[in-house]
């Protein structure tokens, strides 16, 4: 049970991390779907600093790695920004060759690196088993993850900032009625930027939380399977509110928790379902949870559209 | 105050590509004065004002502000220098609150937390001032457009401006909200505030402006006394020429009937009960029928109805001998134009351009179109003659794009492409609203040479004058059903307004 719990608050960090990125992103007006990519590249930077830190004191690991895989994800929404903000590109688009080019890119990094140490390993595999350990912290028999403290500090403070605070109040015009905010002069460009790039903070700490969740090395080729969609699941069932964000996040992180535990927990285990139903899970939840719910869904009313001073 | 003028604009000249909006404009506002800017639909009074707001630099001019040159190239600019703007299309976030489209962009903090508490106050104060009744508290998408148009003056007063410019401020308003409206310009005007209403609507200029300034075609054509002129002396200075207020005709020489709805009823989207009940009329070739009333009285979804646009849930729609109750869109149009109710989002693909939008009804047809393909020469040459015939002004002919036009131009771009096609029945819906006197001289004229051509029109307006000038026979409808039919000759508009209100009633001989 124990287990249970502990394996969906991690999940449940994951998604809400990731999550709470595109809900910034998306108020500004910017559809970043692009988070499994910026997820993959901030689970590189954070998977190459925890080897390269080795068995450094708990505290350095965490916090070296948390800077270092943000600021993987930040530097990558930089083409989004770029892309979609400057140039006025596809948002889809954009989001679409980011995923694609990040896994790409990692698997072609890490080989590089495993070559250039021993030149026969082609392996796209990175290993930090040493530093692993300083993620997680025990308090009695319960093992608990940084990241999940993380998460719940980000939901706090989404929260507060979109609801509390200036910068909050201008973000959400600028996703809502970019004219508006700029015939008061706010700076829209500005705002997107801003918006894009805490998605890509978050996106690439959640990315380094999902690949540090209960294993010691990584397999570049496999990205991230799917997460940063399951995030924008996640973001759209929470209505674009980070309070909401956070509960739907715990939903499908018990479902996905189920798939690791279920077999020690003796009734689920007894009725003999193939483990790959439960793999399935929260995939499929989420089809279903939002076929229901997006027709009341109420997104930003400007995602998506780049902004164009001058019409009307 | 050594300086009579709270703002001047000498000299501006703004060009786009293919259009001068404004060609050496000048423009001088006094301290504590209501100035009208009149002119057409893209005479260029917007783009002007969009130069005074910062949204636009001018290439050549110079703005004053109390006599002292000052450079504005962007809202932040105009709003330090004291100057405000009630755009028209409000710049509202719609599922923000009153108080945090008020605030927005001026917000004050403590320690990084927004402080609501005192903007309440200062908006509570101002509203209760200037008789600015607001819902602090409620959420634009759920406030009526008089309360939203409130919310934008409050936001110029919370920002202390003194220049406040209207931006066509009553195109989207009831009677009665301009009512208000006038009454709160003049408040605003007691206080000390100067204003700059932008409009194209004579009798509201003549009952609130002090100064009038009129453009036509990017030109300043003069600045007038409001004390010294009339209704007529302003359309002439805004059209060029005399222009008819009221439309000229002969008697109507009905024919065979066109048109016969029988027992029709259109379900509410809005609403559980149905929008129109039982309706039963019938229009001939060679008639304009005008179908009057409040809006939201059942108009647009009887339209529907007759149109496609909906289904109708009971009754029978003949065209011309053929049962057209169910029939698809394509199949009514071959007898049936329409001037829908909105332009923009029934009437036209904003994004298209021109050319495209002209030939929308007709592109599968022979000549516009072969082996699948569209045949662009036939369609450019088409565009060419209806924009000639029918004078639609754009930056770039056939190739703008429709968004970019004036709306009086989007208007005359559907009646040019209705109008030109193959059709026993016209349906106008509002076909002069948010226009011009020029635009709307024009429009009546087409309708009734529509008429004499033999066309049976059905017009729907909601404007009692129209519906007196134009029509031939007049339909009320109220809460959904026709409860009078009347003559234009032998009725007034008194008595329509009666029937219209639901105070009177004819009981039809069913």
């Amino acid at each position: 049970m124990i287990l249970l719990i502990q394996y969906t608050l991690i999940f449940a960090a994951i998604l809400s991390l990731v999550a709470l990125g595109g809900c910034f992103s998306e108020h500004s007006g910017v559809i970043n779907l692009g988070l499994e990519g910026v997820m993959v590249m901030g689970a590189l930077g954070g998977a190459l600093t925890m080897k390269a830190l080795g068995s450094a004191p708990s505290a350095v690991v965490v916090i070296v790695t948390i800077l270092v895989a943000a600021l993987s994800g930040l530097v990558y929404t930089l083409l989004l920004a770029f892309a979609c903000i400057n140039l006025k590109a596809d948002q889809t688009l954009v989001g679409t060759a980011l995923n694609i080019l990040a896994t790409a890119a990692a698997t072609v990094i890490v080989k590089a690196i495993n070559m250039a140490e021993d030149s026969s390993n082609v392996s796209s595999t990175v290993v930090y088993t040493k530093a692993n350990h300083a993620l997680t912290t025990k308090i009695g028999g319960f093992s608990f993850n940084w990241f999940v403290a993380v998460a719940i500090l980000a939901l706090i403070a989404a929260y507060v900032i979109l609801y509390k605070t200036r910068f909050g109040l201008r973000l959400m015009a600028c996703g809502e009625n970019p004219q508006a905010a700029d015939s008061v002069g706010i700076n829209v460009f500005k705002m997107r930027w801003c918006g894009v790039l805490i998605s890509g903070v978050l996106g690439g700490i959640g990315g380094i939380a999902y690949i540090t969740a209960g294993v010691s090395q990584w397999k570049f080729e496999t990205g991230v399977a799917g997460w940063g969609f399951l995030a924008l699941a996640v973001m759209i069932f929470g209505q674009w509110k980070p309070l909401n964000i956070g509960l739907a996040a715990l939903l499908f992180g018990f479902f996905r928790a189920l798939s690791s535990v279920y077999s020690g927990i003796g009734w689920l285990a007894s009725m003999k379902i193939p483990s790959t139903i439960y793999v399935m899970l929260p995939y499929i939840i989420s089809l279903i949870v939002l076929a229901f719910t997006s027709k009341n869904s109420r997104a930003p009313k400007a995602e998506g559209i780049p902004y164009d001073k001058s019409t009307r | 105050m050594g300086n009579p003028y709270a703002i001047e604009m000498v000299h501006i000249t703004k060009r786009f590509p293919g259009i001068i909006a404004n060609d050496d404009v000048t423009l001088q506002l006094r301290h504590g004065e209501i100035h009208a800017l009149l002119g057409e639909n893209g005479a260029g009074k917007s783009t002007l004002m969009s130069v005074l707001f910062g949204l636009y630099q001018a290439e050549e001019g110079e703005i004053r502000k109390d006599g002292r040159k000052v450079t504005i190239n962007n809202p932040n600019d105009a709003n330090d220098l004291g100057i405000g703007m009630v755009h028209q299309h409000f710049k509202l976030v719609q599922c923000f609150t009153v108080l945090d489209n008020i605030i927005l962009g001026v917000e004050t903090t403590k320690h990084g937390i927004l402080q609501k508490d005192e903007a309440r106050k200062k908006v509570m104060a101002l509203s209760e001032k200037y008789g600015l009744k607001v819902d602090p508290d409620a959420k634009i998408e759920d406030i009526t457009v008089g309360m939203q148009q409130r919310t934008e003056i409050l936001k110029m007063l919370y920002r202390d401006n003194d220049i406040l410019i209207f931006d066509e401020p009553t195109a989207v308003l009831t009677p009665q909200e301009i009512e208000e409206l006038m009454q709160i310009m003049k408040n605003l005007k007691k206080e000390g505030k100067s204003i700059l209403f932008i409009s194209h609507k004579l009798n509201e200029i003549m009952e609130v402006a002090d100064r009038c300034t009129v453009l036509r075609r990017g030109k300043c054509v003069g600045t007038v006394s409001i004390a010294d002129t009339n209704e007529q002396e302003l359309s002439r200075m805004m059209v060029g020429r005399d222009v008819q207020l009221v439309a000229r005709k002969a008697p109507a020489k009905p024919g065979e009937t066109v048109l016969d709805v029988r027992d029709m009823t259109v379900a509410s989207n809005r609403h559980k009960n149905n929008a129109v009940k039982h309706v039963s009329f019938a229009v001939h070739a060679g008639e304009i029928v005008c179908v009057a009333g409040i809006d939201g009285n059942g108009q647009t979804e009887l339209v529907y109805g007759l149109t496609g646009l909906a289904p109708v849930a009971d009754g029978k729609i003949t065209l011309c001998g053929h049962d057209i109750t169910r029939a698809p869109i394509r199949k009514r149009s071959a007898e049936m134009s329409h001037i829908p109710e909105d332009r923009q989002k029934h009437g036209l693909v904003l994004d298209y351009s021109l050319e495209d939008n002209l030939v929308l009804q007709r592109y599968w047809q022979p000549e516009f179109t072969k082996g699948g393909f569209l045949r662009r020469s036939a369609i450019r040459s088409y565009a060419d003659r209806l924009i000639r015939e029918y004078d639609i002004r754009s930056g770039q002919g056939p190739a703008t794009i429709v968004r970019s036009m004036s709306g009086g131009n989007q208007q005359k771009a559907i009646i040019a492409r209705e109008l030109d096609r193959d059709h026993k029945l016209l349906v106008a819906v509002q076909p002069t609203r948010g226009l011009d006197v020029g635009a709307i001289e024009f429009i009546h004229k087409q309708l009734i040479a529509e008429r004499d051509a033999g066309t049976a029109v059905l017009l729907i307006s909601l404007e009692l004058e129209e519906v007196m000038n134009v029509s031939d026979r007049i339909l009320v409808m109220y809460e959904g059903e026709i409860v009078g039919e009347l003559d234009p000759k032998k009725t007034t508009t008194e008595e329509l307004g009666l029937y219209m209100a639901g105070a009177k009633r004819q009981e039809a001989e069913r």
